[in-house]
């Protein structure tokens, strides 16, 4: 039998999944106003007003929630020196020769990188979104802001977009990772190869 | 308002050419404001056309009322008072309300498809019942004209009379001026019947009197004639060289179709790099 460390509480994951679910929608409704090869998706929410209404309260939730999720893991995400020698072979992690990288903590920097991302573009989406806003709060803002926020809200959705896709790729590659957030834990080897000085420190060995 | 249509020159959010097969010719509405007297009979003619009944609004020291476009007040008179020469005051009246641009900013930047359109007369067309109240429009447009309606939360424009204007009347406003401060008809003869009034106004002492017809939208389909067409911000802030913002233009021409391609490419990229690199498996997985 193969043991399991603990990596994801429940209420960690719970509070993953809804920020998960909560911008998959936000970004499906996005795209579907963003260019008119995606404006097919507003039918997933029922037509182009429900659209235009319902994404950002979805955005909403995923702020609220987001940040929740960014204090618990806050403190796992500052760039070590050994995130910088690992990302320097950043070309072996990605043909998959593992061999002779640094110990790493409970994130690689990949993953810090994403943390990063997500916790500026998160906030920026939501202040941008609620100055455009409509009908809310869009009215109290002048048009020359308007025309800023929506670029600066697009940009910030394509980083955040992009970043997403990385992440969900990377969990799909990198076999034993996904049960992380579905159960919680990982297997021991999986630790042990991914992440061992976060591997050491949960197991004492 | 629509009406079965061949004759659409460009349709909001859509990248495929527009039934373009009936043809016709760019019409024009030229507002002469040295012939306006401010009765107001235009924004009256257009609220009885269009079936359009504002909230009596409240005084607020000037001939403005209402105050502003609404959604149900297309057209205002915006009344200015200025002294252009030392003690010589001028009271400029400006019928204000949708420019019908050649190159819409409103059309360019709106995400939902025909929900605005542009007809080959150069009308362009708010269609409600696809507009999804996203107030992109309002980002687009150089004049600040379109309004969100508080009850529908759809936007709302001046349509040139495009229902009249397809049957071959020209618009209400048009119809009922008093002075003939409003004239309609091809966009040509329009110019031409401005040249004439411009030669007139600079015989009595405009000298700068011009045209209003700015190309920094590609013309106009609503013209005005100015006594001073140098200073058009003397009229209630009319933009001297309007164009649409270059934040819209770098969304809509750049920004979405690289950034659309760039998330396609990202998810393509993991596809071919699992297909090459494969998965990364952590052997043993069962021993220490």
């Amino acid at each position: 039998m193969s043991t399991f460390i603990q990596r994801y509480t429940r209420r960690e994951r719970i509070n993953h999944w809804v920020v998960a679910i909560a911008f998959v929608l936000a970004a499906l409704s996005g795209l579907a106003l963003f260019h008119p090869a995606f404006f097919f998706l507003v039918h997933l929410f029922g037509g182009g007003p429900w659209t235009r209404i319902l994404h950002p309260f979805i955005g909403v939730v995923l702020f609220l929630f987001f940040i929740v999720m960014a204090a618990l893991f806050w403190r796992f995400n500052h760039i070590t020196a050994a995130d910088r020698q690992w990302m320097k072979r950043i070309g072996d992690v990605m043909r998959n020769r593992d061999q002779g990288l640094p110990e790493l903590g409970k994130y690689n920097a990949g993953q810090k990188y994403l943390f990063w991302i997500l916790v500026v573009s998160v906030p920026v989406l939501l202040i941008s979104g609620i100055v455009i806003w409509q009908p809310w709060f869009a009215p109290y803002f002048p048009v020359w802001l308007l025309r800023v926020a929506v670029v600066i809200h697009a940009l910030a959705a394509w980083i955040m977009i992009l970043g997403i896709v990385v992440h969900v790729y990377a969990l799909f590659w990198v076999r034993g990772t996904m049960r992380a957030m579905t159960r919680g834990t990982v297997s021991e080897a999986w630790a042990k190869h991914h992440h061992r000085a976060w591997y050491r420190q949960m197991t004492g060995k | 308002m629509a009406l079965q249509s061949l004759d659409i020159k460009a349709r909001s959010a859509t990248t495929t050419p527009a039934p373009g097969a009936r043809g016709t010719i760019p019409v024009a509405k030229l507002i002469d404001i040295s012939k306006c007297i401010g009765c107001k009979a235009c924004q009256v003619a257009c609220m009885e056309w269009n079936d359009l009944r504002d909230e009596v609004g409240t005084n607020a020291g000037t001939y403005d009322n209402p105050r502003d476009l609404t959604d149900q007040s297309w057209t205002v008179m915006r009344f200015s008072e200025v002294e252009v020469q030392q003690g010589k005051l001028e009271w400029l009246i400006r019928k204000d309300g949708c420019m019908h641009c050649a190159d819409p900013g409103c059309l360019k930047a709106c995400p939902s498809p025909g929900a605005i359109v542009q007809y080959a007369n150069g009308i362009v067309d708010f269609h409600e019942e696809h507009c999804i109240g996203c107030g992109y429009c309002l980002t687009g447009c150089p004049f600040n004209i379109p309004r969100i309606s508080k009850k529908d939360s759809k936007a709302y424009k001046c349509t040139l009379c495009s229902d009249r204007v397809a049957v071959g009347m020209e618009p209400a406003c048009v119809k009922t001026c008093p002075t003939g401060a409003i004239v309609f008809g091809s966009k040509v003869d329009m110019i031409h019947h401005a040249e004439g009034r411009i030669a007139d106004l600079k015989e009595r002492g405009y000298s700068n009197a011009g045209l209003y017809d700015p190309q920094g939208v590609g013309g106009t389909h609503v013209m005005y004639v100015l006594q001073h067409a140098d200073q058009p911000e003397l009229y209630a802030n009319l933009p001297k060289d309007p164009t649409i913002s270059p934040l819209v233009g770098l969304w809509t021409g750049i920004a979405k179709p690289l950034m659309s391609l760039g998330i396609g490419l990202a998810v393509f990229a993991g596809f071919f790099h699992f297909v090459t690199a494969g998965p990364k498996e952590v052997e043993e997985e069962e021993t220490d």
